[in-house]
């Protein structure tokens, strides 16, 4: 791997813009432009605009495409509508989880797999690798695209100012072509933010046209740009499990709460079947660890990692903690033993450096937008 | 970003105010409030504490992470700013100002900290 991280297409935009920068799975990306707790709220009440060029894009064509990605994937892939995206994962031979995916469907037989960053190359020789006996064929897109998202309430209004494609009709995990700022663009209703928003798929010679035009489109709509570091505040109130936190190939699906994902009914052998047929199988007789939510009674805030303790044993371990500038508390996502799990259990805390500080366990997510 | 002539820095980014009856006021530097962010939970040493010139005596905690806070000088704590501990976001909207962070009587103070420009040379800013 090389030392000098890559830049995106927006790079000399964000310097201008007079962000802080920072390292993300190799990629020199903006954590912030000023403050991160005005992005997080800006996204919750007005828009916020996005560079997640740093995503890893990968298409899968031909006859059998959709046959090798019910093979590859735990998800039933057979039953995506085209326009149609659905979340799922890629998992091992023994059910660990290898990342989180959103595979859109953008043609009958044509398929544009998003995988995190931190995965992409990995996700990508594992669908190579999956793909031997199938008549499909397994692109690396990562530089075809750059990804700019537009999160937020006002995301709707600001858009179908820069675009005739009907938005209104666009569902949520949905997506199609179009042209936006006269720039072309895969318009998809997707997010990591728990907002109504889009993610704009172009090439990489128009992310600066777009961007300009969306912040422009947006000024009076109070749209700012945002950064890695409100992203992450933003998908933890909204429950969202972050590969390497939340999920990880030590856990399988099932392990993770998300077994939901997991297609067992899909015709044919997909990879991990056995295994994670065995993990549904624990799952149902006796629990795992349960993914729960925990809001600081004080201000300390809960870091991964940290133990999440009771009655003076370690009963869990948080995955990710921060300040909620929504809830205005410190607030994390910990893996608790099940006699814990369970909302408003008494006596739970998170060690902090030495201190217990006492925790509310709640449900996920900590955040739902009103429809 | 300017750095106030009348400070004197630590190379650990804190500001020390020119002694009046003994009794200096220490804060953070505005380049390291931008540093960490967002600042969010700030536990500072309490009256009546004794600090040591480049020991830790309390904690600053971001949004992303969690830094030691370190005395630039050494002596008795004898006032923490209530107002920052009720809002933390103080220390990053003023961080020379209304977020300063504690006062101290000092014993004794390090020979190497910085002037404004020596400082703004070291950090760059």
């Amino acid at each position: 791997m090389s030392t000098s991280p890559r830049r995106t297409a927006l790079d000399a935009l964000h310097r201008s813009l007079g962000a802080t920068m920072t390292d993300f799975a190799g990629w020199d990306m903006p954590l912030r432009y000023a403050s991160e707790r005005d992005e997080h709220n800006a996204v919750r009440t007005r828009a916020g605009l996005f560079d997640l060029s740093h995503m890893g894009e990968i298409t899968v064509t031909g006859p059998q495409a959709v046959d090798l990605l019910d093979h590859a994937l735990v998800g039933n892939i057979s039953t995506v509508g085209p326009g149609r995206a659905r979340y799922t994962m890629i998992c091992r031979e023994d059910g660990g989880i290898v990342d989180d995916l959103i595979v859109y469907r953008l043609g009958d037989t044509e398929y544009m797999v998003v995988a995190n960053a931190g995965n992409a190359q990995t996700v990508l020789d594992a669908l190579r690798e999956r793909a031997a006996g199938f008549d499909a064929e397994v692109r690396d897109d990562r530089d075809a695209y750059a990804l700019i998202a537009v999160q937020g309430p006002e995301s709707p209004g600001i858009l179908a100012s820069l675009t005739d494609a009907d938005l209104e009709g666009l569902k949520y995990y949905a997506g199609l072509p179009g042209t936006v700022a006269g720039v072309p663009a895969l318009i998809a209703r997707t997010g990591y933010t728990g907002e109504d928003g889009f993610e704009l798929f172009t090439e990489p010679q128009h992310a600066e046209k777009l961007w300009t035009a969306l912040t422009e489109a947006g000024r009076d709509a109070g749209l700012i740009p945002c950064g890695l570091s409100c992203r992450d505040t933003l998908r933890l109130e909204a429950g969202m499990p972050l590969y390497g936190h939340e999920l990880t190939t030590a856990l399988t699906p099932f392990d993770a709460g998300l077994g939901r994902v997991v297609k067992f009914e899909k015709t044919g052998d997909f990879v991990g079947r056995e295994a994670l047929a065995a993990a549904a199988e624990r799952a149902a007789q006796a629990p795992p660890r349960k993914l729960v939510g925990l809001i600081a009674e004080g201000r300390r805030v809960p870091r991964a990692g940290m133990k999440v303790v009771a009655g003076g044993e370690v009963v869990g371990e948080v995955t990710s903690g921060a300040p909620s500038p929504t809830l205005g508390r410190p607030i994390a996502m910990a893996y608790v033993d099940a006699a814990h799990a369970a909302p408003g259990t008494e006596g739970v805390g998170v060690d902090i450096r030495g201190t217990h500080e006492p925790y509310e366990v709640v449900a996920l997510p900590f955040y739902k937008r009103a429809k | 970003m300017s750095n106030p002539q009348q400070l004197r820095y630590s190379k650990e980014h804190e500001w020390l105010s020119a002694a009046e009856d003994g009794v200096s006021t220490v804060g953070i530097t505005e380049f390291a409030a931008n540093a960490l962010g967002d600042v969010v939970y700030a536990q500072l040493p309490e009256v009546g504490d004794t600090v040591t010139a480049g020991e830790t005596c309390g904690e600053l905690e971001s949004t992303k992470s969690v830094s030691d806070l370190y005395s630039p000088v050494s002596g008795e704590v004898v006032e923490a700013n209530q107002d920052v501990v009720d809002d933390p976001s103080l220390v990053n909207s003023a961080p020379f100002e209304g977020g300063w962070l504690f006062k101290v009587r000092v014993s004794e103070e390090p020979k190497d900290l910085l002037s404004a420009d020596e400082y703004s040379e070291f950090s760059g800013n």
